[in-house]
């Protein structure tokens, strides 16, 4: 009995259709996902969207109202916790107070028929994995928060499970801290080739570890990408905005030949674009359009060049952070929100309030969204 | 005058201990070393100096451990320890129950079942038990009227009532405890135990019991005390041979009017409760800090 290799990349862990309610409150509205084996995947979303229920569902903590968890190809949907192939790292941790770091370790191995002998080195190399070698007799109230989280984490992975799920697990963690296990993290899923979902709520922290992202809103999913996509190709205003691209435009759009447009600020510019029909078909007349803040820059005059948009506007205001400076102009009752880095010690340009001057932005940086 | 004030808000609370508790015992712990007289009440002491010297004072104390009162207490421990497991055995499923399996909004409905009984004299809930067990009694007549017996099952009078009525007294005080306990767990415990591979019965055995073992402890303590010197239940459910050491000191109270010895019998029951409390403290209150 072999398993045939399939060409096509297999998902380890389909969702499928996966809605839930609490009362009357829908929590996840038909969520389909399909993860693949070794991936790193993030849920990415707001508080109270509904990420840690559908980590609960995988889990098996609670039991979705509609839909199916396949996890290797085997359904899971009614399986209890504890015959699930994954493991959960909690949000708070929740490491046995009762038991030392040894003994939480040890817990679950305690199900896999081994000797004394094997959970031993199996637990010693599970705390040198996550860099605790040593701390085997302390209790967890004796540990700082970094420490509780690398020993969720071992207790976890000593499983070998085939999905590990991480519920915010770097939240109680300080800044400093929490960029360091980011990276340890990245660098621990890819040694071991364990697939790890994620959840987060802070876009960089996604962007930064994820192999894919998926931007949950409300219970429903609003985009599945890569870090690169889901933050350079939005595809609703939701995703837009959750990923900071904040200039926003209404605008209208004119066809002028088969490929050709115009696209219409009203009171504001009018520009031409091409682009080949399977990409305009779903754009209607009245459409929503982003442009990310770095994406633009100030100019004293218009940019005479048919590849980039030129928008008069007044400067508002200037907020100086060191690495960037932010400006806010104004143009005809929009705000356009442009971020330069500070490139050079000297200031390539300054403006100053209520100075008259042009946001400028190259035409391949508008993004187009769907409108739903 | 900075913090002093404080000492003020002690004074209440410091008066009540002194004037209800430690005055009482004072005067009781003063009562046993003195002698019975001949009409109840006290032996005037007469020469001082002899009363100390030929250790006359010494005298209830040793009569304490009279041959003659040995079973007494030996029962009492038995009763009081099988009262006290019994009460575990039962109590902890029915706070595990109310805990984890009863809907949040109706937890409290259940804990008023529990304490409802307490509002009624313990007393007349004694009584009450009387008429049920009795030969011509609920259980009894109900169980001949639809002919299981044809002879009143002997209920009543033996250590089976007493250890019934002991068990239906204490009870609250061992499931309150235990569920209080049962409640601090946090849930993300229990969840991480199942996704670690262990089954509903194994996180009772591995995460449940241990994290409410300060609870049981409570629970057996606050239980079996009071059980050790308990006397209505045996006095009014008991047979005649079922004389445990509450009997014993309120008999010398109330029917021998021997106030020296039965004082002295409480301290040494006290005595021994602390030492029991002091040696589970010394191996185990390390480890939990409840007591
Ligand atoms: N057990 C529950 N009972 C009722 N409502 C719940 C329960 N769990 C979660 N919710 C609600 O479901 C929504 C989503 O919660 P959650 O999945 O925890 O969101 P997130 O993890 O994305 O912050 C929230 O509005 C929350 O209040
Ligand atoms: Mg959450």
């Amino acid at each position: 009995m072999e398993k045939v290799a399939s060409s096509i990349e297999q998902a380890l862990i389909e969702i499928q259709g996966v809605s839930k309610s609490f009362g009357n409150v829908k929590v996840l509205n038909n969520i389909s996902l399909s993860i693949n084996k070794g991936e790193f995947f993030s849920l990415l979303g707001p508080s109270g969207c509904g990420k840690t229920t559908l980590l609960r569902i995988i889990a098996g903590f609670e039991k979705p109202d509609s839909g199916r968890i396949i996890i290797d190809g085997v359904d899971y949907t009614d399986a209890p916790p504890y015959r699930r192939p994954v493991n959960m790292v909690f949000q708070n941790y929740a490491l046995f107070p009762h038991l030392n770091v040894f003994e939480n370790v040890a817990f679950g191995l305690k199900y896999q028929n081994l000797s004394k002998f094997e959970i031993k080195k199996k637990v010693l190399e599970a705390l040198e994995l996550v860099q605790l070698s040593g701390f085997e007799n302390r209790k967890p109230s004796e540990l700082s928060g970094g420490q509780k989280q690398r020993v969720a984490l071992a207790r976890a992975l000593v499983l070998k499970p085939k999905v590990l799920l991480l519920d915010e697990p770097l939240n109680a963690l300080d800044p400093k801290l929490r960029k360091e296990m980011q990276i340890e993290l990245k660098k621990l899923q890819h040694n071991i080739g364990i697939t790890f979902i994620f959840v987060t709520h802070d876009q960089e922290e996604a962007l930064s570890i994820s192999d894919r992202i998926a931007v949950i809103n409300n219970g429903q999913i609003e985009q599945v990408g890569t870090g690169y996509e889901i933050f350079e190709r939005p595809r609703t205003e939701f995703v837009a905005n959750f990923m900071g691209a904040r200039n926003l435009f209404n605008a209208i759009l004119h066809r002028l030949g088969k490929h050709i447009f115009e696209v219409e600020l009203p009171n504001l510019v009018k520009f031409r674009i091409s682009m080949n029909d399977e990409k305009i078909k779903p754009i209607p007349d009245e459409f929503k359009f982003v442009v990310r803040p770095e994406k633009i820059f100030i100019r004293k005059t218009p940019l005479k060049n048919s590849s980039f948009v030129s928008v008069p506007a007044t400067v508002e205001s200037k907020l100086y952070y060191g690495a960037s400076t932010s400006w806010i102009l104004r143009a005809n009752g929009f705000l356009i929100f442009v971020e330069e880095q500070n490139r050079d010690v000297k200031f390539r340009q300054d403006f100053y309030p209520g100075e008259k001057v042009y946001a400028v932005w190259e035409k391949r940086n508008i993004v187009f969204l769907e409108t739903r | 005058m900075k913090g002093k004030i404080y000492w003020l808000f002690l004074v209440p609370s410091a008066f009540i201990l002194i004037v209800f508790f430690l005055f009482p015992l004072l005067i009781m712990f003063y009562y046993s070393f003195l002698q019975r007289g001949v009409y109840g009440g006290f032996e005037p002491i007469e020469n001082v100096k002899e009363y100390i010297f030929n250790f006359i004072w010494l005298k209830n104390y040793i009569r304490v451990f009279d041959p003659l009162y040995i079973p007494i207490y030996i029962r009492s421990l038995y009763i009081a320890f099988l009262t006290t497991l019994i009460c575990l055995l039962l109590g902890y499923p029915v706070a595990y129950y109310i805990a984890f399996k009863v809907k949040p909004e109706r937890k409290i409905l259940y804990l008023f079942f529990i304490i409802v009984p307490l509002w009624t004299s313990f007393l007349i809930r004694t009584y009450a038990w009387i008429l049920i067990l009795r030969d011509e009694g609920l259980i009894n007549l109900l169980l001949m009227k639809i002919g299981v017996i044809d002879k009143p099952l002997p209920l009543l009078y033996n250590e089976f009532s007493v250890l019934l009525g002991l068990v239906y007294g204490e009870l609250p005080f061992m499931i309150l405890p235990i569920y209080a306990s049962l409640e601090r767990i946090d849930i993300s415990l229990i969840e991480a135990s199942k996704d670690l591979g262990a089954n509903e019965f194994a996180t009772l055995k591995r995460v449940i019991l241990p994290l409410t073992f300060p609870g049981i402890i409570v629970g057996v303590v606050i239980v079996f005390i009071p059980t050790l010197g308990s006397f209505i239940v045996s006095d009014l459910l008991g047979g005649a041979k079922s004389m445990l050491i509450g009997n014993l000191i309120q008999n010398q109270f109330m029917i021998a009017r021997d106030k020296p010895f039965g004082s002295a019998i409480a301290f040494v029951l006290s005595a021994f409760v602390l030492l029991l409390l002091y040696i589970y403290r010394k191996f185990l209150g390390g480890k939990f800090e409840v007591l």
